[in-house]
């Protein structure tokens, strides 16, 4: 239960980060992209904001703690490798972000707007996620 | 070039940076999971629902603190993408199956992976920036489409 309570808590300040920094704006996005354009530099301090807090709590959790403070273990993705899937899906995740200027996070938090465009994306994510999963098994 | 980082509202984006770094520092330290969002969205497609409640409350907390942002500061809902029809389904197909294939998005290997300092996600980043930047450039400046 507290751990139920944890992930909603979680939610919530990703959903506010994301809106208060106007990662939700798929222009702002689009604009940090546009580096031979029009450039907007404002995504790089968000993740750079982002970072200085995650990296030395990361690092110290990590080599403080075996276990999390709720849970039996950390759930760390065992796939260690560097290969092909991972460089043609990072090719292709950013052809689809530039397109549009949503990444999953945004899409999914721009729901609440109730904007019809949001939920096509979203729809056409899930079904592209689909599509690998079943090609997958 | 300098005039762009005059233009940056700093208090907000970093406030904003700030909270989804807490927001991953949380759900790690107290549950020992990645806030990774499309990794949460998609195991939803591929697993039990009894495995997945957490996930599901993420999602919820998700949206519902954007929208809470909105009320408590007022600030006005962000707009729309301006983008035609077949792009923007062909854009949903193209983040979806390429962050499915990857295992992972912008805060899952741009943020908590690049917290564990794992050379994947590193590599990730790097990459998924690099296309969209040269995908943008290719499409809106050399083929001048509206995107």
């Amino acid at each position: 239960m507290i751990k139920l309570f944890i992930a909603l808590l979680s939610g919530l300040l990703f959903g506010a980060g994301l809106a208060a920094s106007d990662m939700n704006n798929p222009e702002r996005v689009q604009g940090f992209l546009d580096l031979f354009g029009n450039w907007d530099p404002a995504l790089m301090f968000v993740m750079g904001g982002a970072l200085a807090i995650a990296v030395p709590c990361f690092q110290i959790i990590l080599s403080k703690r075996h276990t999390p403070l709720l849970a039996k273990r950390f759930y760390l993705p065992l796939n260690k490798a560097i290969d092909k899937d991972l460089i043609l899906g990072a090719i292709l995740f950013g052809m689809g972000w530039a397109i549009v200027g949503y990444c999953p996070g945004p899409a999914l938090a721009a729901i609440g707007y109730g904007y019809t465009d949001v939920f096509i994306f979203v729809a056409a994510m899930l079904i592209g996620a689909k599509a690998h999963q079943l090609q997958n098994k | 070039m300098l005039e762009a980082f005059q233009n940056v509202p700093y208090t907000s984006v970093l406030i904003g940076g700030a909270l989804i770094g807490i927001s991953s520092v949380l759900l790690f330290l107290f549950n020992g999971r990645i806030a990774g969002i499309c990794g949460m969205a998609f195991s939803l497609m591929a697993t039990s629902l009894d495995k997945n409640i957490w996930r599901i409350v993420f999602l919820i907390g998700l949206v519902g603190g954007s929208l809470l942002y909105h009320f408590l500061t007022g600030v006005e809902y962000p707009p729309a993408p301006n983008t035609s029809l077949p792009l923007l389904i062909l854009a949903g197909l193209l983040v979806g199956y390429g962050t499915s294939l990857g295992n992972g998005c912008t805060s899952g290997h741009g943020i908590s992976g690049l917290a564990r300092l794992s050379p994947r996600s590193l590599v990730a980043t790097l990459t998924f920036m690099g296309s969209a930047i040269m995908t943008l450039y290719i499409a809106k400046h050399l083929l001048g489409a509206a995107i």
